[in-house]
């Protein structure tokens, strides 16, 4: 093939010093500089979380400081990475939410293989297992990154509950109980 | 094999399409034998009819006929169908030639919904806490046939929850339907009527008499029979949602009454056995002991590793050990009727190889006349069959101590048994070359020279011969501990036979197995010809589906 030989342009006076595209530069420069930062600083500054926000899955307790959670497992069983691991279990015959008889043992969730869908939330029928605001976790080792029951309680906190429906059951078995409706 | 009598078959019409189905079958029967479910809750195929859960209605009619001439009336060519003018419940109706029956219709649809919505007034909401979900009828026929949403506006009745019923059987009256199932098992099939209903109306409940508990050996029966949660197994309570356990198919190994069971596993552990349905010899039942069996699988006595005197190894290194234990003088096997068919066939071959003379000791137990028998072994049949034995089994083994003492025994190879609780001290058996194959430590593993380790009958497969001298066969359900091997290859290892050529050899060689393989049978099993048998004494009494030989 042959080869054509093109001939490069000689610079201008105005190119060799350079100075129109520095000068050029700098407007960008000095426009960003007047313009409000649009970045965080973070981790000193946290954005805001809408409302929605799939996070980390937690679990909570009702405003009467009640484990809502009763080791159902169907979050277990709808879980697509298989993520959650549950230990059912019996709650003591003694203990102040013995109404509710179930609750786990242990509750596992492996933030390794979680993939924050959500269906775990949408599918608990106690309304006891939520993805909050909580969106960082870090750790050294896999076990650091599996959160335990006290973990997931500890991130999950307290939610309003608009149903009491195990407390609403007891009170009204103990009404009947005394021959009242 | 005994092949059973064709029912004659009569003409059934099921929304518009005619059916085959037997002669003299219940409708709810009949009618899931051609792929239509009738729900039911009170109805139980083995049980007396109650007809008290109204699940079942159907409409019902027959060809009409002429009063005076009884001849079939005709209507555009086809007989006429006159209605009945009420739905019946299909559960007390046995099938008759002509009967049409209305599954689907408008009024039979308004009453499915209308027997769910009265089940569902003071059924309390407890599903994510009760055992029963996932295998709820009552949960599956509210989404199939219920209304969604309840118009009930008062309070629901509170009835006693986690009530004691007995030492097995936890009763929640809240969740009861009142079908009445548990009451007719145990006054029809335990023959130990101990519950009943108390007070009327919304305040029905059942309970125990005064004074009773639900404590008989087939209470757990009641509790797979219950449609709902209201009966719940004590043991299995909160343990595993019923959907993540696989099922798998396996035998009772508490006697020779061979009790077909499911066994429920979640990731290599088992969490419940159940009975599975073979109408030849359980029915659907089986003793509450069998479901104990699973927890000698994780015993803290668990033989999990081979050992040569004493000393850890690995099994490759146990079984040259073994091998040469066994080559070192005149030897004798203790078997197994614990074996399956396959196992004691190999060991039948090693008898043979090395001339040793076979022990089979007996376990002997009371019978209950229903599914726990006199033998308390699953299998010594299968040691006639293999040609194992020819004779009774051993009442204990002080036959061969003696021998030993005597010093014309030199090897023992004990399969599968704790000889010294049969006469065969361990003081014994140190005056000899031994090997064991076990399960569980003892005082005869601790005496061994070599000890291998054994599967349970969870973690292996076979097939097992029971008192009727019907094959059936068991599959493994968990794995067994690392680095052990199923009995069949161990032994086949130290008979030096293929194992995978045992039921080639048995179908050629034994006549009662001619033609058979153990991995190909039917779900129920296969009634073999024991006849050759049936002048042995055999120890069994009467049992639900087994009658002793009358001898004469």
């Amino acid at each position: 093939m042959a080869i054509k030989v093109v001939e490069r342009r000689p610079l201008s006076l105005a190119e060799r010093t350079y100075l129109p595209q520095i000068l050029a530069g700098l407007k960008v420069t000095w426009a960003n500089m007047l313009r409000p930062p649009v970045t965080l600083q973070y981790p000193e500054e946290r954005p805001a979380i809408p409302t929605g926000y799939r996070g980390v899955p937690t679990l909570v307790r009702d405003p009467n400081g009640r484990e809502k959670c009763v080791s159902c497992q169907l979050c277990e069983f709808v879980c697509p990475p298989k993520a959650i691991r549950i230990t059912p279990g019996a709650i003591a015959a003694d203990a102040p939410n013995a109404h509710v008889e179930k609750a786990p043992q242990e509750f596992e969730i492996n933030m390794l293989r979680c993939i924050y869908c959500g269906l775990c939330q949408e599918v608990c029928p106690e309304e006891a297992i939520w993805l909050q605001s909580q969106y960082s976790m870090t750790g050294t080792s896999r076990e650091m990154m599996v959160n335990n029951k006290a973990k997931l309680y500890e991130l999950g906190g307290t939610l309003p509950d608009g149903h009491y429906k195990w407390d609403r059951k007891k009170a009204e078995a103990e009404r009947q109980a005394h021959g009242g409706h | 094999m005994v092949t059973d009598n064709k029912p004659s078959l009569v003409t059934l019409n099921v929304d518009g399409v005619e059916h085959q189905v037997p002669a003299g079958a219940n409708l709810v029967d009949a009618l899931a034998k051609i792929g239509k479910e009738v729900p039911h809750y009170c109805y139980h195929p083995k049980l007396p009819v109650a007809g008290n859960c109204r699940m079942c209605l159907v409409e019902l009619g027959s060809p009409m006929r002429d009063r005076a001439t009884n001849e079939v009336v005709m209507e555009n060519g086809k007989p006429k169908i006159g209605w009945q003018p009420k739905p019946a419940i299909a559960c007390a109706t046995t099938v008759s030639p002509g009967l049409h029956v209305r599954l689907e219709s408008p009024g039979v649809k308004a009453c499915r919904e209308g027997v769910t919505e009265m089940l569902l007034l003071n059924h309390p909401l407890d599903c994510p806490i009760c055992d029963q979900a996932g295998e709820c009828k009552l949960q599956e026929y509210s989404a199939e046939y219920g209304r969604g949403a309840s118009r009930y506006v008062d309070e629901k009745n509170a009835k006693p929850k986690h009530t004691r019923l007995g030492p097995r059987v936890t009763l929640d009256d809240e969740r009861c339907i009142l079908c009445s199932r548990c009451v007719r098992f145990t006054a029809e099939i335990a023959k130990d009527p101990v519950l009943g209903f108390v007070n009327r109306g919304s305040y029905n409940t059942l309970t125990c008499f005064p004074g009773r508990e639900l404590a008989h050996n087939y209470s757990l029966n009641t509790v797979d029979i219950c449609p709902v949660g209201a009966l719940t197994s004590t043991d299995f309570r909160f343990k595993m949602r019923v959907w993540f356990l696989k099922q798998t198919p396996s035998i009772d190994t508490e006697s020779s009454a061979g009790a077909n069971t499911t066994v429920w596993s979640r990731e290599g552990q088992i969490h419940r056995i159940t009975p599975r349905q073979n109408d030849a010899v359980n029915d659907t039942w089986m003793a509450d002991s069998g479901r104990e069996l699973y927890k000698a699988v994780s015993a803290p006595n668990r033989v999990l590793r081979a050992t040569v005197k004493a000393a850890a190894t690995s099994l490759e290194s146990a079984l040259a050990a073994a091998a040469e234990a066994l080559a070192a003088g005149p030897l004798a096997i203790v078997a197994s009727a614990h074996s399956s068919v396959e196992e004691q066939r190999v060991l039948a071959r090693l008898a043979q190889q090395k001339g040793a003379k076979v022990y089979v000791p007996a376990h002997r137990g009371a019978g209950d006349g229903l599914l726990v028998s006199e033998d308390r072994s699953p299998n010594f049949r299968g040691a006639l069959v293999t040609g194992l034995t020819d004779r009774a089994a051993d009442a204990d083994l002080k036959t061969l101590a003696a021998e030993i003492d005597a010093g014309k025994v030199k090897s023992v190879l004990i399969v599968r048994d704790d000889a010294a609780m049969q006469g065969l001290h361990a003081e014994t058996l140190a005056k000899v070359r031994s090997v064991v194959l076990a399960t569980h430590q003892s005082v005869t593993t601790a005496a061994a020279e070599v000890v291998l380790p054994a599967l349970s009958v969870f973690e292996r497969s076979g097939t097992f011969v029971n008192c009727q001298f019907r094959l059936q066969a068991f599959a493994q359900a968990v794995p067994g501990p690392a680095g052990a091997l199923p009995d069949l290859l161990v032994l086949a290892k130290l008979a030096g036979v293929d194992a995978n050529g045992v039921w080639a050899d048995l179908a050629a060689n034994v006549p009662a197995l001619a033609g058979l393989n153990g991995a190909l049978l039917p779900a129920d099993g296969v009634q073999l010809d024991g006849s050759a048998w049936s002048a042995l004494p055999f120890p069994e009494g009467k049992l639900l589906k087994f009658a002793p030989a009358t001898r004469a």
